[in-house]
């Protein structure tokens, strides 16, 4: 069954952890589907790497947060916050490709 | 004490705060008002230039208010990280705003200022020690960094402002603090648990942003207790929800469950977040587990040199087929040009708005805009020579013959006359590093001012 993250997300963004990091969170809707998502591993570091066309070891965390029904994903940035050559100071902008991120969870039992 | 209920009015200091939900905070009775003022999200510039990112004016409303109502109850106003970035002209620019606030509203009292400096020789015999450590996966500090830095700041944890509390301050303003401190000091200082009280203090230092409808220019509110907290929001048209708050931990952090600061880490793999009613959540099980070695992480910017933008459009759907190409003959004309400047003495980019801008590297998304937003960007050693190739580049892109050219009279649309702009000087982050320490107050000397009203003639 293929599933749209926007469908079932209500926020996914993007924001620095500091000047050398890139951290995107997906917050689920509900706990149901959180926790599909989570036991399919359909988030995981490859589909990252593939999405920003990084290295998987340049995935630094991915990590399933219960309390909030979010996935965290820290990625490295691409250059330190404000260098010379920044595109987006804040990090506030980088979550775009993963809003047409399609999964594919097994049907509901 | 068995409680202790802290006002947290705004998420930065300067964003403002509704008066209602001020003074509703007021009516619970607080312990202590304490705001944090800064983040190194905006940029290495502020930290370089001794600048803050935020608005005199801005500032003043709000610490008026506080201050006002501190002195009025008896209880600590703590202003962490004063100025933004917290280093000395960070720290002395809100000082006057405060002294300002002192004599116009005719206050008196104990000042008492932190300040978060750290000096060059002691970041080189710890560099030499072994003791300035790198933060995964930023690079390691060097002998030139440390140098070249304008102004460098430690974070200071929550000891150096209990002690300023010690001192009998009522007021204390901060130079460069960790966010949570300057809410957990008091409890702390009071004996409550510290990660519960650093937990607390990490919601309260964005205020309302972990609510629903979320916002950073409104108040929070935390109630403290032994085992557990309650956090609050105190504009009846927000609402704290598991989810809100559970989902604020993960703000801007690399790991939800583990949240390093001064002198040990945050753990929250224990912690539980309940709805204790439709609007307060209540949260516990939050642990502090101090490190082996007293860590304070530093922050410095060095300059790099000086910056000139030209904004652009371009609309031609020939000229955006081949926009690479043209850039990079842009580049080639500018570099024969200037052939007598070294090649090393300035950099010429271009943020081509409509094509991969916005994620460079990072872009999936390969079709350009039907226009695109050009920005040329040039960053020299002095402001004359960026303005020199800013100005080259400009010109040369808006007349430049390309392949199958058939609007000849200009390539760019400008919105501006003049169409250059000096942005002045351009800094880097040259620090972010961790520096262990013996003592964890040594680095953050409190100085203690009294203010007194002058008499009314």
């Amino acid at each position: 069954m293929t599933t749209k993250l926007t469908d079932i997300a209500g926020v996914i963004r993007s924001k620095n952890a500091g000047p050398y990091e890139l951290t995107l969170d997906i917050i689920f809707k509900d706990r149901t589907v959180y926790d599909a998502v989570v036991a399919a591993d359909a988030i995981n570091r490859n589909l990252i790497s593939r999405l920003y066309r990084i290295s998987e070891a340049d995935v630094l965390e991915l990590v399933a947060f219960d309390p909030a029904a979010a996935i965290k994903i820290t990625i490295r940035r691409p250059r330190t916050a404000g260098d010379v050559g920044e595109t987006d100071v804040y990090g506030a902008q980088q979550h775009a490709p993963l809003l047409g991120v399609v999964l594919d969870l097994p049907r509901p039992a | 004490m068995d409680e202790i209920r802290i006002l947290s009015p705004t998420a930065i200091l300067g964003y403002g705060f509704p008066e209602s939900s001020f003074q509703a905070g007021l009516a619970r009775e607080p312990h202590l008002i304490a705001v944090d003022a800064g983040s190194t999200d905006p940029g290495p510039y502020y930290l370089g230039a001794g600048v803050s990112f935020t608005d005199r004016q801005a500032v003043h409303r709000d610490l008026r208010h506080m201050l006002v109502a501190g002195r009025l109850r008896g209880i600590p106003v703590v202003v962490g990280t004063g100025g933004g970035a917290g280093a000395h002209p960070h720290v002395t620019w809100t000082r006057e705003i405060i002294q300002q606030i002192a004599r116009e509203e005719g206050l008196s009292f104990r000042l008492a200022v932190v300040h978060a400096d750290v000096a060059k020789p002691v970041l080189l015999e710890a560099l030499d020690a072994g003791d300035l450590g790198a933060l995964h996966p930023g690079p390691e500090a060097t002998v030139e960094d440390v140098v070249e830095s304008t102004h460098v700041v430690g974070q200071m944890g929550v000891e150096p402002i209990v002690r300023a509390l010690d001192l009998g301050a009522d007021v204390i303003l901060t130079g460069r603090a960790y966010d949570p401190a300057v809410f957990a000091a008091l409890p702390i200082r009071h004996g409550f648990d510290p990660g519960l009280a650093l937990h607390l203090g990490k919601i309260l230092e964005c205020a309302a942003i972990a609510t629903t409808p979320g916002s950073g220019s409104d108040c929070m509110l935390g109630v403290l207790r032994r085992d557990h907290f309650l956090v609050e929001p105190l504009n009846p048209e927000r609402a704290c929800t598991v989810t809100s708050v559970a989902a604020h931990t993960l703000y801007e952090k690399t790991n939800p469950y583990r949240l390093p600061g001064p002198g040990g880490t945050l753990d929250l793999t224990a912690t539980t977040f309940d709805q204790h009613d439709d609007r307060v959540v209540r949260v516990a099980g939050s642990r502090f587990v101090p490190a082996d070695r007293y860590t304070v992480k530093v922050e410095g910017a060095r300059r790099v040199g000086y910056r000139t933008v030209s904004i652009a459009g371009a609309r031609d759907p020939i000229f955006i087929a081949q926009v690479d190409e043209i850039l990079a003959a842009v580049r080639s004309r500018v570099a024969d040009n200037f052939a007598h400047i070294p090649a090393t003495d300035y950099r010429l980019l271009f943020h081509v708005y409509g094509k991969n801008a916005v994620m460079g590297p990072l872009e999936p998304h390969g079709e350009p805009g039907h226009e695109l937003g050009i920005v040329i960007e040039a960053v020299a050693g002095t402001q004359e020579l960026a303005n020199t190739i800013c100005a080259f580049a400009r010109s040369t892109m808006l007349h430049h013959g390309y392949a199958g050219r058939i609007s000849t009279a200009g390539n760019l649309a400008f919105p501006y006359s003049p169409s250059d702009f000096k942005a002045g000087e351009v800094y880097r982050f040259s620090l972010y590093h961790l520096l262990r320490v013996d003592d964890p107050s040594a680095l953050f000397p409190v100085e203690i001012a009294e203010l007194t009203a002058e008499p009314v003639s």
